[in-house]
């Protein structure tokens, strides 16, 4: 009922992108939203799809995946491609008539804007998609390391994003197996106006909520009868190394950043 | 009512690597009146074999038929449908919300659209069927109640809106032994005054070996054995290979068959076993004269 939700979650299976140091897989992530702003024309949106492609082949997740990531996103997509086309000014009037105004450029930015839109969360959900969400918050939490001299709580939020990518699943069971239940008792969460559908609600959210606040009571139990105490002094159970395999994903990308300033550069459209 | 169960199979997350075959083509029929067991190891798909009674769950194949007709049908009115087939999930307590027990159990009821009076006669009904007090804990908060006086209510709110089916998945798991009492003996009462067919998941054979007429073994999705607790409980190689227990007093019939005492193989009740027993000692006392 509830499975078609991709966005920010992990696809276990083992590939060369999945064994990356989650830092550096954080590191490359960000070079390529610097990526996506740094492609100027056609060329380099080619080049974007195809890397995008080349990283999603290699990392053994279907391409199938990444696209359903998008789909929630396209009301906004569809959003910014049409206030781009109709509201960008330009020259080269390609469609005019009663105040619908087409241009050349307008068509440019909006198709560029809204493919930018789409690399930029294919690119993310790429991460989230081969990072389990354990190694991804330690990544967090290393990367913001330096900020914890300015008192800036890189532990403390990394835990809560770990728990709450954690629970994330069970509570969709949870919501699952609850709305199951009270459908077996006569509840009807699809028909009716608004009003009536936020009413029929309550027999689910209730006892959502109390479920949620009696684990996050579980929880809090159990890490500290397992002496959790924050951040300080934690050792790793699984201590992040850089191996050849990182190397040669930071090349790549070196390589594939020169390529995308160089068809900026002496590519024409 | 009858349910038919046919060539039934049922695959989670089709097309991932978290596929999943839970249900592997099933087939059976209950008739009216009946009082099945469905027993089998944690993950052999018990529960998405009695989702699928009741239309929570569409089959992948096959298909469940209610008196003839086809559940998935494409007229059929699969919420009036889930009133008359009741089910209580497992651990029913967590899905408690009302602020007192008589407007939880009522939410049943109301949604069949029943007047007021029905439902509050519904409502006591419901409350009497499980052994809790009307006046007492009407107008509590289910939260207040013990474990046990929860599922109680959860099971009342199922049984307000009158099924003629029902169905239990492990109503029994994580209760006192006084608790499961309780619900037990509310099933018998349940079966006995009112012949309700009822479907039980559980994993105590101790429970089945008292109320089951007749027994489902599940195993990895597929439906490995059907028939008596005779039947069943006698098979007790089949019943190891599948995981499971035998009820206590198989166990001990088999026990003492194996240390060469003379007892009938079919055996499961502790009272039957029992009077075999003693059977047997009072004859041995007359042979040897003393
Ligand atoms: N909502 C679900 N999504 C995916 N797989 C599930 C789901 N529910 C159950 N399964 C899987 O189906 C199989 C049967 O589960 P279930 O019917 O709950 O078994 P049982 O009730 O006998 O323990 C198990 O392997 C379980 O992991
Ligand atoms: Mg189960």
């Amino acid at each position: 009922m509830l499975t078609n939700i991709t966005m920010g979650q992990y696809y276990p299976v083992d590939s060369r992108v999945h064994r990356l140091d989650p830092r550096i897989k954080l590191i490359l992530t960000i070079a390529f939203i610097v990526c996506v702003f740094l492609a100027s024309n056609f060329a380099g949106y080619i080049l974007l799809s195809a890397f995008l492609f080349a990283v999603c082949r290699l990392s053994n997740v279907p391409f199938k995946m990444l696209l359903r990531g998008l789909k929630p996103l396209r009301i906004i997509l569809i959003l910014t491609f049409l206030l781009n086309l109709f509201f960008t000014p330009g020259d080269d009037v390609w469609v005019s008539f009663w105040i619908i105004r087409i241009t050349r450029e307008a068509f440019l930015q909006a198709l560029f804007y809204s493919l930018r839109l789409m690399f930029l969360v294919a690119g993310t959900s790429l991460l989230t998609l081969t990072t389990s969400p354990i190694s991804l918050a330690d990544g967090l939490e290393i990367l913001m390391g330096p900020l914890k001299k300015i008192r800036f709580p890189a532990h403390e939020l990394a835990m809560m994003m770990t728990i709450a990518l954690r629970f994330i699943p069970t509570l969709l069971d949870e919501t699952d197996k609850i709305m199951k239940a009270q459908m077996a008792r006569g509840a009807d969460f699809e028909s009716g106006n608004l009003l009536s559908r936020a009413k029929a609600m309550v027999p689910l959210l209730v006892p959502l909520f109390i479920s949620a606040f009696r684990r996050a009571g579980d929880l809090a139990m159990a890490m500290e009868s397992r002496c959790y105490h924050g951040g300080e002094g934690r050792t790793r159970l699984r201590v992040l190394k850089i191996t050849k395999n990182d190397m040669i994903a930071c090349v790549i990308m070196a390589a594939f950043i020169a390529m995308l300033i160089l068809a900026g550069r002496f590519i024409p459209f | 009512m009858s349910i038919e169960v046919r060539h039934l199979t049922h695959t989670y997350s089709e097309g991932s690597v978290m596929r999943t075959v839970a249900l592997d083509d099933v087939s059976f029929t209950v008739e009216k009146g009946e009082f099945v067991g469905i027993i089998g190891h944690t993950g052999s798909g018990k529960s998405t074999l009695v989702q699928h009674l009741n239309g929570l769950l569409k089959p992948s194949a096959g298909e469940v038929l209610i008196d003839g007709e086809d559940l998935n049908g494409e007229h059929v009115n699969r919420r009036a449908l889930r009133q008359r087939i009741g089910l209580v999930f497992q651990y029913p307590e967590y899905q408690l919300f009302e602020e007192t027990v008589a407007k939880d159990i009522a939410f049943g009821p109301k949604n069949q659209g029943l007047s007021a009076e029905e439902i509050d006669g519904r409502v006591r009904y419901a409350m009497d069927c499980v052994h809790l007090d009307y006046d007492k804990y009407s107008a509590s908060s289910p939260f207040e109640l013990s474990g046990g006086q929860m599922r109680r209510v959860a099971i009342a709110g199922v049984l307000a809106m009158k099924p003629s089916v029902l169905i239990l998945d492990e109503p029994t798991a994580g209760l006192d032994p006084r608790g499961r009492d309780r619900i037990l003996t509310m099933l018998e009462e349940l079966h006995a005054r009112e012949h309700t067919t009822i479907l039980m998941v559980s994993h105590s054979m101790d429970d089945m070996a008292r109320l089951a007429t007749r027994l489902l073994v599940m195993a990895e999705g597929k439906l490995l054995a059907d028939g008596t607790p005779r039947e069943i409980f006698s098979r007790t190689e089949m019943m190891k290979g599948a995981g499971l227990d035998v009820p206590a007093a198989a166990r001990l019939c088999q026990a003492l068959r194996d240390r060469g005492i003379d007892l009938p193989t079919e055996l499961y009740q502790a009272d039957e076993l029992r009077d075999a027993i003693l059977r047997l000692w009072r004859q041995g006392k007359e042979a040897t004269g003393c």
